[in-house]
């Protein structure tokens, strides 16, 4: 007989999750905006290169030709076109789901907090964001931070350097890199082994203005160098949310959807369709807005001290 | 050749890396959202006991070691290599001193030990958990004496030295926790 019929989590801690739940959803009623649901499925999925979406199959009236529907791996698109629509602010707490991450900090299934503000950009999302932290799991001094001087100590400019420094700072660092990272892979594995880990200890840490190469869903700033308008927030040393002044132009999100594309293609990873769907909002005019979107699991962590994803869990993948 | 993804990796998986093998100790799954995943590995060589970190790239792959742990039979040490036989096929094997890490002061010809073989070559060689020598030197206990806590220095046929009670003679078989170098009783015959 199987002892994984029971919870990972106390049941302690399930009921303190549960008021913390309480927590965030008073801070969205109290500041008026709309609690809005969108689908879990989709014909279309993100493309982005590292995040793998699962998907199912429906089978049925008005199913897609390939029958293959996509689990969402955030609510960002329809939330989008909602905003299109005129919907004003709008937050959503979803169930998430992403292929290929299970760790102390990572379940392929997690619940994701999402919001949108229509007319702020990525600097005022920052001080909502840190009030949020604050309302469920206590207030610690805030520190912005661009991500070129999060890399300073590092002697790494991440707008600048090529593969090759980024390698040799990488190995300075102490860190060996795996072989034929690219360029974009060395700062991610630079930031996450010795970056990220110092980020966010008593205190609520953003980093924001990313390189332009890794501005995903955010729109770039013009300059020398050019910055993507996205900011990620950290507490003890882990990664709590990732938002951004969001891209508006539909010409050049296709021009990012397709590159993705053939950057999968090109990885041999599989390739999901765009969301035609999202660019004709884009089309018609997406509001000027700043969105985020915050890891539940991983802010309860922090607010009831665990040290693993699992505490916080009732079934983590292994007993689901 | 046998190779593992990363989605495999677990405490205890023995890898080849850089032509030497080692087991994993810890690993680690690291993930930026909007990133590339690593595994963030702690590995120990197992000739060397040396531990090292490494860091993969989540869905690599890397070549299996032909690490197998067996029983064998301790059959003679020529003063450079101790022997030991596979009691089924007879096969033999020599392992050096690195490998015997300070097993050879509690084995005697026949006993049976726990063998790690990499490629057929031993990497590590436990003694029994228990084994029963006899006692060929101790002096003998003073009734009384405390200075030294009740116990004595005693060397046994293997040539391993271990504290015993002050009332053991030379001749009599002890029973030794070889993980701990200590006395645990007297064999009565």
């Amino acid at each position: 007989m199987s002892e994984n019929w029971r919870p990972a989590a106390s049941l302690a801690t399930l009921r303190a999750r549960a008021e913390l739940m309480d927590a965030v959803r008073r801070f969205f009623r109290e500041r008026g905006l709309l609690e809005v649901e969108t689908p879990l499925l989709s014909a279309a999925a993100g493309t982005d290169p590292n995040l793998e979406p699962l998907h199912t199959r429906y089978e049925g009236p008005e199913a897609p030709s390939d029958g293959l529907l996509y689990l969402h791996t955030s609510p960002e698109f329809p939330m989008k076109r909602l905003l299109a629509a005129g919907s004003g602010p709008v937050w959503q707490i979803s169930r998430v789901f992403r292929g290929g991450e299970r760790g102390p900090r990572h379940n392929p299934e997690f619940t994701m907090l999402e919001w949108y503000r229509p007319g702020w950009d990525h600097r005022a999302l920052m001080v909502e964001v840190a009030e949020l932290v604050a309302a469920v799991a206590g207030p610690r001094p805030v520190r912005e931070r661009t991500h070129a001087e999060a890399f300073a100590s590092l002697g790494v400019d991440p707008h600048r350097d090529d593969a090759a420094a980024l390698d040799a700072a990488a190995r300075a660092n102490g860190v060996t890199p795996p072989d034929g990272l690219e360029r974009d892979a060395l700062l991610d594995l630079l930031f996450s082994h010795a970056v990220a880990p110092e980020l966010g200890h008593g205190r609520i840490e953003f980093v924001h203005d990313f390189p332009a190469e890794q501005a995903a869903l955010a729109r770039v700033r013009e300059g020398d160098p050019p910055v993507a308008e996205r900011f990620e927030c950290y507490l003890d040393g882990m990664e709590i949310a990732n938002g951004f002044h969001e891209l508006a132009d539909a010409a050049e999100q296709r021009r990012r959807f397709v590159a993705d594309q053939q950057r999968r293609r090109a990885r041999g990873q599989p390739v999901p369709p765009v969301d035609e769907r999202l660019l004709a909002a884009l089309q018609a005019g997406l509001p000027d807005c700043a969105g985020v979107a915050l890891g539940l699991d991983r802010l309860f962590m922090v607010a009831l001290g665990a040290r693993r994803i699992d505490e916080v869990l009732a079934f983590p993948l292994e007993r689901a | 050749m046998a190779t593992y993804t990363t989605n495999q990796f677990k405490g205890g998986l023995k890898l080849m890396l850089d032509g030497e093998p080692y087991s994993i100790v810890e690993n680690e799954f690291v993930k930026p959202g909007k990133g590339q995943a690593f595994n963030r590995v702690k590995l120990r060589n197992l000739k060397t006991g040396k531990v090292l970190d490494r860091t993969f790239k989540s869905g690599e792959s890397v070549e299996a070691a032909d690490v197998l742990e067996t029983e064998l039979q301790y059959l003679f040490n020529d003063g450079e290599h101790w022997y030991f036989m596979d009691t089924e096929t007879f096969d033999q094997v020599a392992a050096g001193k690195a490998a015997m890490g300070g097993a050879e002061k509690w084995i005697k010809e026949q006993d049976i030990c726990n063998v790690t073989l990499w490629n057929g070559e031993p990497l590590q060689v436990d003694p029994p958990s228990f084994v029963e020598l006899q006692v060929t030197q101790t002096d003998p206990g003073v009734r009384g004496d405390t200075s030294s806590g009740g116990s004595k220095p005693a060397t046994v046929e293997t040539g391993a030295v271990v504290r015993v009670p002050l009332f053991l003679e030379e001749g009599e078989v002890i029973k030794i926790d070889t993980r701990k170098g200590e006395y645990v009783g007297r064999v009565k015959d």
